[in-house]
């Protein structure tokens, strides 16, 4: 199996998570699709490490994982308490900043 | 090298603190105002004495004296210092200023007793002391244009002083604008003396002079000889002296007679360096000084009103100091003589007209006079003394200055001299014709006041400095032409005995006949129409020449029709010019930004989706760019 198939793979990924990013309106719904992108980034990473011979591709997916780890702490905390203040998950309901 | 001396910014300093000291205190200063002002004009005159009797004393060759008081302008290697200098060109006019000065401001203590701002009077006097004895101390051609520009400030100032009448108001803002005009021809041959000489001292450029080529030197004088005419009241700016009569008559006894109306003298006889390598500038000279004193002494015939008949006669006079100084070496001596006894005899008869207006309740009109010598028989004897010196009867000081003049205009050579001989003689019977008609009109024939009240001699405050300058008009002359004492004083400064008349037309003798001849026809003409009862209203089947003389000889009117309205509807495009296209450009800028902003408001919808498509579209954009590049 060519190892060219990865990367597809995490090319198609980071579509349908962009794609879910821009289309859905439920925080959850979005906050999982941004994971799925940085997830399809995280494949191509071990994927060029692994064309390349070297580990430092794996140690940027390490990286990665870390950050996200702290992104989902802060996001889901941003959800929770806009859906304790305003009753709904809606990204499209918060969008005060244009007023 | 100039020796220097401590005590000449006092000249300055004590006048200017003075007044900013009257003009702050406000209220409070209105019992002691005038004795203060009085007091240091006094010192001013003092320090005056002092330095020209040090002066005397000195060797002829270092009698200048200098003074630098800081660095004003260091940039790179232009570099001008605020210095004064005082020589003896500078001395005449210090003692002048400072002594006609001191006894006007005693005249106006008692003049302006009952007006209810004679503090802030005073406090104009003395700036307008203080800026005049800058403009005459300057060293250079920059440090007297502050002089200059502050004594045009404080002549508007005293013209408009009761500003509560609009005419007055108006009279003061038309001598302000005609003085601009001339000020605009100082700066500018300031500006030419700089780049052709990279300096602005009297000094300095009398030393590079034949550095310099004939038609920049000619552009200097002529800038200068316009400065010249707007603060001198000279053809073609002179229609402003006559209304700047509104102000009180004592500021027109000092600064439209006496000083600062001669400043324009200063400056030519100043730059006489300048002048004598510059022969058209010269000749412009002569000709204005020509037509002026003609032009004034025209006007002085048919004005009724007695400040703006000597306005007229002051304005024709300093025409025969212009003339002077446009004749070349000798002819500053004569300008720098008679404008020395002018200040005398024209300052104890604007003076004599004040105390007559004072016992005639401000009545100016000479119509309305008559018959007021034996009323007020001091100031009439006074005002004797001042037109007899005038006229040029001997031996009053007229007599001496105005006949030196015309012996020059005629020795002057060739057609020129005949023309400007002819000149200054017409100008002096015309000059014996109006003044004796003046002084026939208020002080002989019928009493036409037309009220009961007799007009009544004027307080001691008044008639002292009067008389004291009747004093200067009957021995000035003598006194400055003596052993030619004047002329040589003055050699270092305008070297006047450097030429020589090698042949002259007419003999001092000839000349002294022929003037007091058309002196007596003009004497005998005023008497033969004057004589006699008059009317207390003006003629009004008049000649055309009086109808124009009544009006100025139509200045104004020219000045209106050539300058004023063709101003104004230029004024009028440019605003046009102004709101279409500057303004539009400006409104065009604001109203593209607003309806740009409006359209791209509507990007910032506010959902996250949105923006995060974006993201989407601009990173693939930039994906698609980086590959067609590198492709």
């Amino acid at each position: 199996m060519s190892i060219a198939n990865y990367l597809y793979l995490s090319a198609i990924l980071f579509t349908i998570g962009a794609i879910g990013v821009v289309v859905r309106r439920n925080a959850i719904v979005v906050f999982m699709c941004i994971e799925l992108m940085l997830n399809a980034a995280n494949l191509a990473f071990v994927t060029f490490a692994r064309i390349n011979g070297n580990l430092e591709g794996q140690v940027v997916a390490f990286f990665t994982m870390v950050v996200a780890a702290c992104e989902v702490v802060v996001g889901l905390a941003i959800i929770v308490t806009i859906y304790r203040s305003r009753r709904s998950a809606s990204v499209d309901d918060a969008s005060l900043l244009k007023r | 090298m100039l020796q220097t001396s401590a005590n000449l910014v006092w000249f300055i300093a004590l006048p200017l603190f003075s007044s900013a000291l009257l003009l702050l205190a406000g209220k409070r200063a209105n019992s002691w105002g005038h004795v203060l002002a009085t007091t240091v004009s006094a010192s001013t005159f003092t320090i005056g004495v002092i330095e020209f009797l040090a002066m005397q004393a000195r060797p002829e060759e270092n009698r200048a004296v200098g003074q630098k008081l800081f660095t004003w302008i260091s940039v790179g290697s232009f570099n001008v210092d605020a210095s004064l200098l005082l020589d003896q060109l500078s001395i005449c006019f210090v003692l002048l200023i400072t002594g006609v000065g001191t006894l006007i401001h005693v005249y106006s203590i008692s003049y302006m007793s009952h007006d209810l701002d004679r503090r802030r009077f005073f406090a104009y006097l003395n700036l307008f002391i203080a800026a005049m004895l800058l403009l005459v101390l300057g060293d250079s051609y920059l440090n007297l244009y502050v002089g200059w520009e502050g004594v045009g400030l404080a002549s508007y100032l005293l013209i408009g002083f009761w500003n509560q009448k609009p005419a007055y108001a108006t009279a003061a803002k038309k001598a302000f604008v005609a003085n601009r005009v001339g000020d605009v021809g100082l700066s500018l041959a300031i500006m030419i003396a700089f780049a052709t000489f990279g300096d602005v001292t009297f000094s300095g450029i009398k030393e590079q002079t034949d550095s310099a080529s004939t038609t920049q030197l000619t552009a200097i004088g002529l800038m200068l000889l316009l400065a010249a005419c707007g603060k001198s009241a000279q053809f073609p700016l002179q229609s402003w002296l006559g209304d700047a009569m509104a102000g009180p008559t004592p500021v027109s006894a000092l600064i439209h007679a006496a000083t600062m109306v001669t400043a324009g003298v200063y400056l030519i006889t100043r730059s006489s360096f300048i002048f004598d390598e510059a022969p058209i500038a010269q000749l412009m000279v002569l000709i204005v000084g020509a037509v002026t004193l003609l032009f004034g002494a025209i006007i002085g015939t048919a004005k009724d009103d007695i400040k703006k008949a000597l306005a007229a006669s002051t304005m024709s006079q300093i025409g025969y100091m212009i003339l002077a100084t446009g004749l070349g070496p000798i002819g500053y001596a004569f300008a720098i003589m008679h404008l020395l006894t002018h200040g005398f005899f024209k300052a104890s008869m604007f003076l004599g007209a004040g105390s007559v207006m004072h016992g005639m309740k401000d009545e100016v009109n000479m119509r309305k006079y008559g018959g007021i010598g034996k009323f007020m028989p001091i100031t009439a004897l006074t005002f004797g003394l001042g037109y007899l010196a005038i006229i040029g009867v001997p031996p009053f000081a007229g007599f001496y200055s105005k006949d030196k003049i015309i012996e020059t205009a005629f020795n002057a050579g060739g057609i020129k001299g005949i023309a400007l001989g002819v000149a200054t003689l017409l100008g002096a019977a015309i000059t014996a014709f109006y003044m004796t008609r003046v002084v026939i009109l208020t002080f002989f024939g019928n009493e036409r006041w037309g009220h009961k009240d007799e007009p009544h001699e004027s307080p001691a405050l008044m008639l002292i400095p009067i008389a004291l300058l009747s004093l200067g008009s009957i021995a000035s002359g003598f006194l400055l032409y003596q052993g030619k004492r004047l002329v040589y004083w003055l050699e270092p400064v305008v070297n006047p005995l450097k030429e020589h008349h090698a042949k002259e037309l007419f003999s001092h003798t000839t000349v002294s006949i022929m003037t007091l001849t058309v002196v007596a026809i003009g004497v005998s003409l005023a008497v033969s129409k004057y004589r006699g009862d008059q009317s207390d209203k003006a003629p009004e089947k008049v000649s055309m020449l009086t109808a124009a003389a009544r009006k100025d000889l139509y200045q104004d009117s020219l000045n209106e029709s050539a300058f004023m309205r063709p101003g104004q509807s230029l004024i009028k495009k440019l605003l046009q010019i102004d709101l279409i296209v500057i303004d539009g450009l400006v409104r065009s800028v604001g109203s593209v930004s607003i309806s740009a902003g409006t359209k791209l408001r509507s990007l910032q919808s506010g959902y996250v989706r949105s923006y995060a498509l974006m993201m989407v579209i601009g990173a693939l954009a930039l994906i698609a760019t980086v590959w067609i590049v590198t492709a």
